[in-house]
């Protein structure tokens, strides 16, 4: 290379490619980051259909059903004014049970229904998820307000 | 008692952290100091100090003194000793106290062994590293102090929790530490530099083994911590880009691409102000995981303290390490000359190909990292994952892999690509096979396949710089890059076949019920329970086999804690030449009613190759030690023939 100023012509390959990155990754993270969502907002502004999200409340009393297969669950997550109906498969957290918190990872079926690849139950005080610090079984209604 | 002593320590070792600051600071007047001539010793005795407050912490541990707060926090008195040790940095506090004493170590290090660099410039470097270690011996003296009494003292402590009760854990917090902090002896040497106006190929030459040891630490304490989740959390998944992990894999880019860069400052001195810079970088990048980590605003397993002052005091230190740092590269930068030139086509030009993709591939981990914290302050949660990081990190890591084939074969300075394409048609041969084998068996296009491809052309164009040459004379160095690029290319391979081959099969399974997955016939004998010194669990006892194959007996299990009660699967895996088998025991299946059915959940896991991915971040590694022998080994070679030389010419022959 012929040029006079070698170093101002590698700075600017450098912050050409660093800002490239930069963009690519603002307009990656617009479409790709994963919405938390509380059930009166799925239901209110549901999300794509497939699109990976998250989904945290409570599970709902009464409404945890093995299937058949004995490896898939279905149950309610509600958060005081709204309701959505998950299906898991796979191994349960070891504290996943019904009236406690939960964070579900996965997408809205075009059934209507949650499809969730991963379940964060509520750990003990200090490994908690951090979106479900609040949400003891009986400040749910408080919690969910919170999180919105 | 201990306790007192350790803090005693610690105060002594900050109040000459302190003391090495300013001897440090007033040897760069324009006259010096009389007190140039204690920096040394006042490093190396502040090392100890620091040594002996964690001895002092590890003493603690080993016998459960509840009366001390982190101890009943923390341990537990039924807990194995080897846990009862690894708890001493299974904590907050524990943790930073790890980190400034290997900070005084390395520090003590420097002072003891660096001997090339001007001493001016050693002495800019060493008060650049106790005022690193200051702020961080604050931080833990007056906002994190370990040594904490409780009055009056528990009858039993907390226990650990119980996924860090695990061997992994003994090992990889240490190791990604000396790596972390490693990388702050490279910030010292590069402010060190810039201040005394010293940036240069000797400069390059002093920094590079000390980036390479902590580069070796990063790659180990990665590669574990990988391994670790693969097998603790159950889940199959070797690498979820949790912020966590992010936060060890940013500065290990960083380093990387140090790495690269100060060798070709090393060997033909350019690149001058962009190494300083990505020494800078390279230990933010140690810091900003660390405020991650620690400061409790991010949900992980790590993070072990929700404590908003904590999280604002270390992000203070982060402002003033950083932009005192930066201050400094501003004011300098411009006094540094420009380096020697090269042709877009030479060693030079391919390496810094390589450093511009790391570092955008380091800009996008730490984009997609920080995001969730943006949108929260802006009211809206949301969290990152693969979907995102894995196709654009992929955009800048494929390009700099495909150059990577190339580079090592090129000429410094300048080159022509003609000369080089009779080599290339070896590596382009073994990706056509790669690519071939993969479509046969049946690869749907996407990233899988361009890693299978890519991989096998890699591995061979890694060993060809050996081509031509005498082996029993190839410089260690030579040897270590080998190493290290084909461990790449095995990493890579063992990648692809996880994400294209992996089969999963999850299942309810009565006893003496079989399942089946990819080749293996798995059989559930028997679920008993069994009890460990600090838990109970239940063990499924498994038979695995292939075809007419021998039959292999699994036990995964499902663990219960008591101290904290909490419950976690215990995976047991397989390992074959050819793959893993993984195995993971759920719960008992319950009826509608609550009933037992006494059907157990099953979830298994054949990966064909995938400890490819940790092999080929071991051989990583030792390439990394390779180079770092082989440097130290030139380094005393070199001075033994300056001493020689000099011995010569103070001694005139007859004189003897």
């Amino acid at each position: 290379m012929k040029a006079k100023h070698q170093r101002l012509v590698l700075l600017s390959v450098a912050l050409v490619a660093l800002i490239g990155a930069g963009l690519l990754a603002i307009w990656a993270l617009r479409n790709q980051a994963s919405y938390f969502y509380v059930p009166a907002d799925i239901r209110a502004h549901p999300p794509a259909e497939g699109k990976a999200v998250r989904l945290g409340g409570m599970v709902q009393r009464g409404s945890m059903h093995n299937e058949a297969d004995g490896v898939t669950v279905d149950f309610i997550v509600g958060d005081g004014k709204a309701s959505v109906p998950v299906r898991f498969s796979g191994i349960r957290p070891a504290l996943f049970v019904e009236g406690s918190g939960v964070v579900a990872e996965g997408h809205l079926g075009a059934d209507g229904i949650f499809h969730a690849d991963n379940l964060l139950a509520k750990h003990d005080e200090k490994y908690v998820p951090r979106e479900m610090k609040n949400m003891t079984a009986d400040e749910a209604r408080k919690a969910v307000a919170e999180t919105r | 008692m201990m306790a007192e002593l350790g803090l005693c320590a610690l105060w002594l070792a900050a109040a000459l952290a302190g003391l090495q600051l300013l001897a440090g600071g007033l040897s760069l007047g324009a006259k010096g100091s009389d007190l140039a001539g204690i920096i040394r010793p006042v490093a190396i005795v502040q090392g100890l100090l620091a040594l002996a407050a964690f001895g002092a912490l590890v003493l603690l541990f080993v016998n459960t003194d509840l009366s001390v707060k982190l101890v009943a926090d923390n341990s537990h008195s039924a807990k194995p000793l080897i846990y009862k040790i690894a708890g001493t940095w299974g904590n907050h506090e524990g943790s930073m106290l790890l980190w400034v004493t290997v900070m005084g170590l390395a520090g003590a290090c420097v002072a003891v062994l660096e001997h090339r660099l001007p001493q001016r410039t050693l002495n800019a470097t060493l008060a650049a590293q106790a005022f690193i270690s200051l702020g961080f011996y604050a931080f833990l003296l007056f906002a994190s102090n370990p040594f904490a009494r409780l009055v009056p003292a528990p009858e039993e402590g907390n226990g650990l929790n119980p996924l860090l009760q695990d061997p992994g854990l003994a090992f990889h917090p240490p190791t990604l530490y000396l790596g972390y902090v490693g990388l702050s002896v490279a910030f010292s040497f590069a402010v060190g530099a810039l201040v005394t106006r010293e940036v240069g190929p000797a400069f390059a030459r002093a920094m590079r083994p000390w980036v390479l040891g902590a580069w070796i630490f990063l790659t180990l304490g990665i590669t574990a911590g990988s391994y670790w989740a693969y097998y603790v959390l159950g889940w199959g998944g070797w690498w979820f880009w949790d912020p966590v992990e992010n936060a060890s894999l940013m500065p290990w880019l960083a380093a990387t691409a140090l790495l690269h860069s100060a060798s070709v400052l090393a060997a033909r001195d350019a690149l001058r102000t962009w190494t300083v810079m990505l020494g800078v970088v390279a230990f933010s990048m140690s810091m900003i995981g660390t405020f991650l980590v620690r400061s409790g605003i991010l949900t992980s397993v790590h993070a072990f303290a929700v404590d908003p002052t904590r999280g604002a005091f270390i992000l203070a230190l982060l402002a003033v390490n950083i932009g005192a740092a930066l201050a400094i590269f501003a004011l300098r930068a411009g006094s540094v000359a420009e380096g020697e030139r090269f042709a877009v086509t030479s060693r030079e030009g391919a390496l810094v190909f390589n450093n511009v993709m790391l570092t955008s591939i380091l800009g996008i981990v730490l984009l997609g990292t920080l995001y969730p914290l943006v949108t929260e302050a802006l009211g809206e949660k949301v969290s990152v994952g693969p979907p995102y990081f894995t196709p654009t990190s992929a955009i800048f890591a494929l390009p700099m892999l495909l150059v990577l084939v190339v580079g090592p074969l090129l000429r410094w300075r300048r080159d022509r690509l003609a000369r080089v394409r009779g080599l290339l048609a070896l590596p382009a041969l073994a990706s056509a096979a790669g690519l071939v084998a993969a479509l046969v068996l049946g690869v749907p296009a996407g990233l899988p396949l361009v890693g299978l491809a890519l991989a096998p052309g890699l591995a061979v164009a890694s060993l060809l710089p050996l081509k031509g040459r005498n082996l029993a004379h190839a410089p260690l160095p030579l040897w270590g890059m080998v190493a290290a690029h084909l461990g790449i290319a095995i990493s890579l391979f063992g990648m692809a076949c996880d994400s294209a081959f992996s089969q999963e099969t999850l299942i309810a399974a009565r006893e003496g019920e079989s399942a089946r997955v990819g080749p293996w016939t798995v059989r559930l004998a028997t679920v008993g329970p069994i009890a460990g010194p600090n838990w109970t669990a239940l063990e499924a006892r498994l038979e695995a086999h292939r075809a007419d194959g021998p039959v292999h007996t699994l036990t995964p299990q499902s663990r219960s804690f008591w101290a904290p009660a909490q419950t976690t699967p215990v995976s047991a895996l397989l390992t074959r030449a050819d793959g893993q088998l993984y195995t993971v025991l759920g719960d008992e299946v319950r009826d509608d009613k609550g009933a037992p059915t006494g059907r157990w959940q099953l979830r298994l896991w054949w990966k064909p190759f995938v400890p490819a991915i940790w092999l080929g971040g071991l051989l990583v590694a030792l390439g990394g030690v390779l180079a770092l022998l082989g440097r130290v080994a030139a380094d005393i070679r070199r001075r033994r023939v300056e001493e020689k030389i000099a011995f010569r010419r103070n001694h005139p022959k007859g004189e003897q």
